[in-house]
């Protein structure tokens, strides 16, 4: 059967190179990075020498890079710990409406600690006005957080603006840059921002193993207590094999950023248009233009996404969904609401992220399972059939 | 994919009864879009008994498995025994639901006595009209 992986943002496939750069580390070089002796060296040296290529990629300095066990806890740690090292200034706190829940979450914790958290809105695109984080912040506020682009619906935020006001006002600003390190250009000196968050798995690196790039000169307070691991920031035995496959597919994005956007967005560009044409009744979320390279986020109307998940897995197409049945909680995506989006259409949410294994083929696959199965769930909907009806009567 | 009993899917991929009747006794409806999941059931009755179910469903896998089954469970029976087809009933014939799903998909058989009482609040005002 053809088959289509089109989830992207939920895991990328291991380049071969990766898993190649990986396998020393499954094998002889089995040393712990702390020990003194020769074992310890080999692994301390895939350590440093990963550092440099993380912080390659992003434009920073090595003794800044942070290497954690995921987005997830780049994010917690950056969070919490910026604003517990700041706690003597004040506790107030500022995230996105549409950040990921490991920072949303983090902030509703903080809360629980007695901090103050407010959310910044978002448009109907997804976007954050970043004069609406200038009205939100007070004399207390002790960090802001604003993702760099949102993984659900593609959208690019403003960091670079928001960076410029933060940094006015001496203000600690984190951004999670999961979506996007690795896969567009992340300059942490040109964005202006104090903490930044990244993960191996979105750009063809292994999953467990994340980074958080922090500011010299920045406090932070550790989550994990325990050794003097990553300069006393995360304590615990570094996983090397993951971190020495963060390196190597850091510097392989790197080097091979501006073909993979450039493949990238025709492939998407053409999903979106031919797919909005052939099914009828499509809502595009996320920013028209300013989004990520391989990132198609529809809402497809009348008919709910849970559903065409699994008939398009049936025909061997991969896609997720913001539907409210597609998630444990049984809750539709936070981010759609957050932009406006009433739940009915909101339902229907599929989305499609594209990979540098991806050609126009899986899109031509794409544009042929995918309307028949549109169609049949229509069929079945009792919101379409008065969709149909009212426009009958209409005419 | 979810967790579903081999029977939930091979209701949701062929799900049985799907449809409108056009000149229905009677129209039930349950459930609304901000929970996920809306189901319309249409009867048609003849001697007290169903003589005809179809549904239009919007929503999960789940959703939709739970409209065929019920619509299955209740074709033929009379109006006393389709009123006594419980969730948990329809849930059993499905081998299960996901616990999750239990309560929020599981509106069929509130959608079809819907359906019913509508049939009895139209037919039974000039009393029993059996006859007819």
């Amino acid at each position: 059967m053809t088959k289509s992986y089109l989830d992207h943002t939920a895991a990328t496939p291991l380049l071969p190179e990766v898993r190649e750069a990986m396998m020393p580390y499954l094998g002889d070089i089995f040393g712990n990075p702390q020990s003194l002796h020769d074992w310890g060296d080999g692994a301390r040296e895939a350590l440093e020498a990963a550092r440099e290529q993380v912080a390659g990629l992003i434009g920073a300095r090595a003794d800044e890079v942070v290497f954690t066990g995921s987005g997830t806890e780049s994010n917690n740690l950056a969070v919490k710990g910026l604003a517990l090292a700041q706690q003597g200034k004040g506790k107030h706190v500022v995230v996105s409406a549409i950040e990921h829940f490991s920072v949303l979450h983090s902030a509703r914790t903080l809360a629980k600690w007695g901090f103050e958290v407010s959310e910044v809105p978002v448009d109907r695109h997804g976007m954050v006005d970043p004069d609406d984080v200038r009205r939100i912040l007070r004399d207390d506020t002790v960090l802001v957080s604003v993702m760099h682009a949102n993984g659900e619906v593609g959208t690019i935020q403003p960091v670079k603006e928001i960076a410029a006001i933060t940094g006015d006002r001496k203000i600690p600003f984190h951004t999670d840059a999961v979506a996007t390190a690795g896969t567009l250009p992340v300059d942490v000196i040109a964005l202006g921002v104090d903490a930044l968050s990244l993960a191996a798995n979105q750009f063809y690196g292994p999953k467990g193993v994340g980074a958080l790039w922090v500011r010299k000169g920045v406090r932070i307070i550790p989550l994990l207590d325990g050794g003097i691991q990553e300069g006393g920031r995360r304590a615990g035995t570094e996983n090397v094999p993951a971190i020495a496959g963060m390196g190597k597919a850091a510097e392989l994005a790197r080097q091979h950023m501006a073909e993979r956007i450039n493949r990238l967005v025709p492939l998407r560009d053409r999903l979106l248009k031919e797919l909005a044409a052939r099914i009828g009744h499509v809502v595009v979320t996320g920013h028209p233009g300013n989004r990520l390279p391989g990132h198609a986020s529809v809402c497809v109307e009348f008919i709910e996404g849970e559903a065409m998940l699994m008939l398009l897995n049936g025909k061997g197409i991969a896609v997720s969904s913001g539907s409210a049945c597609t998630s444990r909680a049984l809750k539709a995506s936070h981010v759609l609401i957050a932009m406006g989006l009433p739940h009915e259409i909101a339902q229907g949410s599929v989305l499609f992220t594209l990979g540098i294994e991806n050609t126009d083929r899986d899109i031509d696959y794409l544009l042929e399972a995918m309307p028949p199965i549109v169609d049949r769930l229509r069929q079945m909907s009792p919101l379409y059939d008065k969709f149909m009806k009212a426009s009958r009567g209409g005419n | 994919m979810p967790v579903y009993s081999d029977k939930v899917m091979e209701h949701f991929t062929n799900p049985r009864n799907v449809g409108e009747i056009e000149d229905a006794d009677g129209i039930g409806e349950e459930g609304n879009p901000v929970c996920g999941d809306m189901m319309t059931f249409y009867i048609k009755v003849k001697d007290d008994r169903l003589e005809d179910v179809k549904f239009k469903t919007f929503g999960c896998g789940a959703a939709i498995a739970v409209s065929s089954m019920v619509s299955e469970m209740a074709k033929g029976k009379t109006l006393e025994e389709a009123l006594k087809i419980t969730p948990q009933l329809v849930a059993d014939q499905l081998e299960g639901l996901p616990k999750n799903k239990f309560h929020c998909s599981n509106l069929g058989a509130q959608a079809l006595h819907k359906a019913i009482q509508d049939y009895l609040s139209k037919h039974k005002k000039g009393g029993n009209d059996h006859g007819k």
